[in-house]
């Protein structure tokens, strides 16, 4: 049995101007232990999925579908159900580590509230199983820091404290959103690096949301590429990179400038991101692609698979985009 | 020989800090945000600036244009040092060197309409413009960009990112500039769009005959568009070198480790590269190390690199560093310890 199983996710969002539909069916399993990495630009809802996931949606927003984990169903459960899959079963890390961790509190507090909420630690235990767990996440000085506030450590170190809470109850899954976007590259290979021996060393699941094609290479086994709140493509790692069969992964690619390669001009992907505001009707991406057809404002293709382990939504063939 | 455009020499940036609490008397505390640095820009070129955040880049931009006090000297091709001129007097200059931002939508006033917002540099310099000669020339202006003439009349929310930062061009552009400087004009866009300004920004330069100063922390996107790469390190120059060498073959292992740890699309070549962790974060730049600033985080330091600071060798391929060398002795040396 997989461990996250998600079944036609829709997410809808009830705003003034109207319907925003940041979410438009979404099917994926993990298994435990699997790194998957969720690519896309702003607005392709890969954010929305992991917070509907989580049961973090705002106030106006709506999902359906189904989600379980580990057999159990968490989708729009009841507080007391979910709170306990939280934090013990799927642990996250956000993006901007400033905002998401308290400013008014001391780390030291906000780490132990962890443990003493859901494990019922004494707080001596709790403070020591939390500098053990600084500790594996490479902070220098753990104890010394322990009783520091959020400000006084830097934009990296902030990161590590959030991984470091994320990874206190020991999940069997961990949803990174963003985790490196605020930090230099230096820094960011540091926090990968140590994502990557965290995920070996307590064989949590991963799921990585990113825009960087770049991070997703180096990190995950299995990647889907989101565009519109849809699917466009789901793979392994190594042959989306090597041959990537949708138009938009396509684009993607030729669109990243390379520090490994001598670059001509770089193929941008012409027009803008779509308006989530409509209906969606066809394919997502088709105002913008090359390989457009009459059919693809009517009407996409589901999923499918076309060579074992490779999925794509697209109503051209893989021969016919040359 | 042409001249060069800009010739910066030993500019230092320095700010005074005082510490909350401390005595009026008490002697504020010196940061040194740019400490001392070099370079020529030819007519027409791109230089690229990188660096993690806090090196310096971007004041080291802002100080050339005088939005920072500075110290040291930045001459314009006619031989006058731009630090040196009083406000007045540099408004001459103003129309020569304009800036581009990174925040698109921030950058732009909410209550001007995209005409007004381009307009403004050119009614400021060329007072004596008629109205239609000032539409005219937005129009033609919003053309180049890409940008549609009859949306002329809207408002920068109605815009989306990549459409805000060609309007942030177009404003800098529309006064004919003959240096553009770029300070990080992409990281607040997506990939596709991205990819569409940068474009949009190397057919203009090719066009117009632009100089760029463009700063950005994504060495990849420096690589695509500089002609030099200047890599800073808490305000200090590490390395300088035509944008293939510096890639193709660094010399100072800060460089190294800052391009070894640029994540690179090929599941394939990201496993088989070699990478040089850097331990730690940036030291403070209130109290930097003594000698070589990178020391206390690079693999082949040794007693000499505390004792004296590394300068710049001379030459095309510029590096300040005791032991500069080739990718494979920082390997070796990072595997000794």
């Amino acid at each position: 049995m997989a461990l996250l199983d998600i079944k036609d996710l829709k997410v809808r969002f009830q705003t003034n101007d109207g319907v925003v539909n940041a979410v438009n069916g979404i099917t994926l399993s993990l298994e435990r232990g699997g790194a998957l990495g969720i690519v896309g630009e702003s607005g392709s809802g890969k954010s929305q999925l992991a917070f509907a996931v989580m049961g973090l949606l705002a106030k106006n927003g709506r999902a359906t579908g189904s989600v379980t984990f580990d057999g159990q169903e968490i989708l729009n459960a009841a507080p007391s159900v979910i709170n306990r899959v939280r934090a013990n079963k799927i642990g996250m890390i956000f993006q901007d580590p400033m905002t998401s961790l308290n400013s008014y509190m001391r780390v030291s507090d906000q780490m132990m509230e962890v443990l003493l909420h859901h494990k019922g630690m004494s707080k001596a235990d709790a403070a020591k199983e939390c500098i053990r767990m600084l500790d594996a996440v490479k902070i220098p000085d753990a104890a010394g820091r322990f009783r520091l506030y959020p400000h006084e450590f830097s934009g990296g170190m902030r990161q590590r404290v959030m991984i470091a809470m994320a990874l206190l109850c020991k999940p069997d899954l961990l949803i990174a959103d963003e985790p490196t976007t605020a930090l230099d590259v230096t820094v960011q290979a540091q926090i990968m690096q140590l994502l990557g021996e965290l995920r070996r060393e307590f064989g949590m699941a991963t799921i990585l949301i990113t825009h960087d094609l770049g991070v997703v290479a180096g990190f995950c086994d299995e990647v889907m590429v989101m565009y519109g709140g849809q699917v466009m493509e789901k793979s392994p790692v190594d042959p989306v990179f090597a041959a990537p069969s949708h138009p938009y992964t396509r684009g993607l690619l030729h669109a990243l400038p390379r520090v490994d390669q001598e670059g001509e001009e770089l193929a941008s992907i012409p027009g803008a991101p779509p308006n989530m505001m409509r209906a969606p009707k066809g394919c997502p991406f088709a105002p913008r692609c090359e390989f457009e057809i009459e059919r693809c404002t009517v009407e996409l293709d589901p999923l499918t698979e076309f060579t074992p382990g490779r999925f794509r939504a697209c109503n051209r063939k893989v021969e016919e985009l040359a | 020989m042409t001249r060069p455009l800009l010739k910066v020499e030993d500019l230092r940036v320095t700010f005074h800090i005082r510490r909350e609490g401390d005595m009026p008397w008490t002697k504020p505390r010196e940061l040194h945000a740019v400490g001392g640095v070099n370079f020529e820009l030819m007519p027409g070129e791109t230089l690229g600036i990188v660096g993690e955040s806090g090196c310096g880049k971007s004041t080291l931009a802002r100080a050339i244009i005088q939005m920072v006090p500075a110290s040291g000297k930045a001459v314009w091709e006619d031989g006058v040092d731009l630090l040196s001129l009083s406000p007045h007097q540099m408004l001459k200059y103003r129309s020569d060197i304009q800036m581009v931002f990174q925040d698109p939508l921030a950058s732009l006033n909410p209550r001007m309409t995209v005409g007004q917002i381009i307009s403004e540099p050119l009614v400021t310099h060329h007072p004596g413009l008629s109205k239609d000669e000032v539409k005219l020339r937005v129009k033609a202006m919003m053309d180049k960009v890409g940008l549609l003439p009859n949306q002329i009349n809207r408002y920068p929310h109605e815009f989306s990112g990549g459409q805000c930062q060609r309007i942030g061009i177009a404003r800098a552009l529309i006064v004919e500039p003959k240096l553009l400087i770029c300070d990080e004009p992409v990281s607040a866009l997506d990939v596709s769009i991205q990819a569409q300004v940068i474009n949009l920004l190397m057919k203009l330069q090719r066009e117009l005959g632009l100089a760029m100063i463009f700063i950005a922390h994504d060495l990849s996107v420096v690589k695509h568009i500089s002609d030099r790469v200047m890599v800073l390190y808490l305000g200090r120059t590490m390395e300088v070198a035509t944008s293939g060498d510096l890639y193709s073959s660094p010399q100072h292992p800060y460089t190294q480790a800052l391009l070894s740890a640029v994540p690179i699309p090929d599941p394939a070549a990201e496993r088989a590269k070699h990478m040089i962790p850097l331990e730690g974060d940036l030291p403070s730049p209130l109290r930097p190390p003594s000698g070589c600033v990178f020391r206390t985080r690079c693999p082949r330091a040794e007693a000499r690199c505390a004792a004296d600071a590394p300068r710049l060798n001379p030459g095309d391929h510029q590096v300040a560093c005791h032991f500069p060398g080739p990718l494979a002795e920082t390997v070796k040396a990072m595997e000794e310890v």
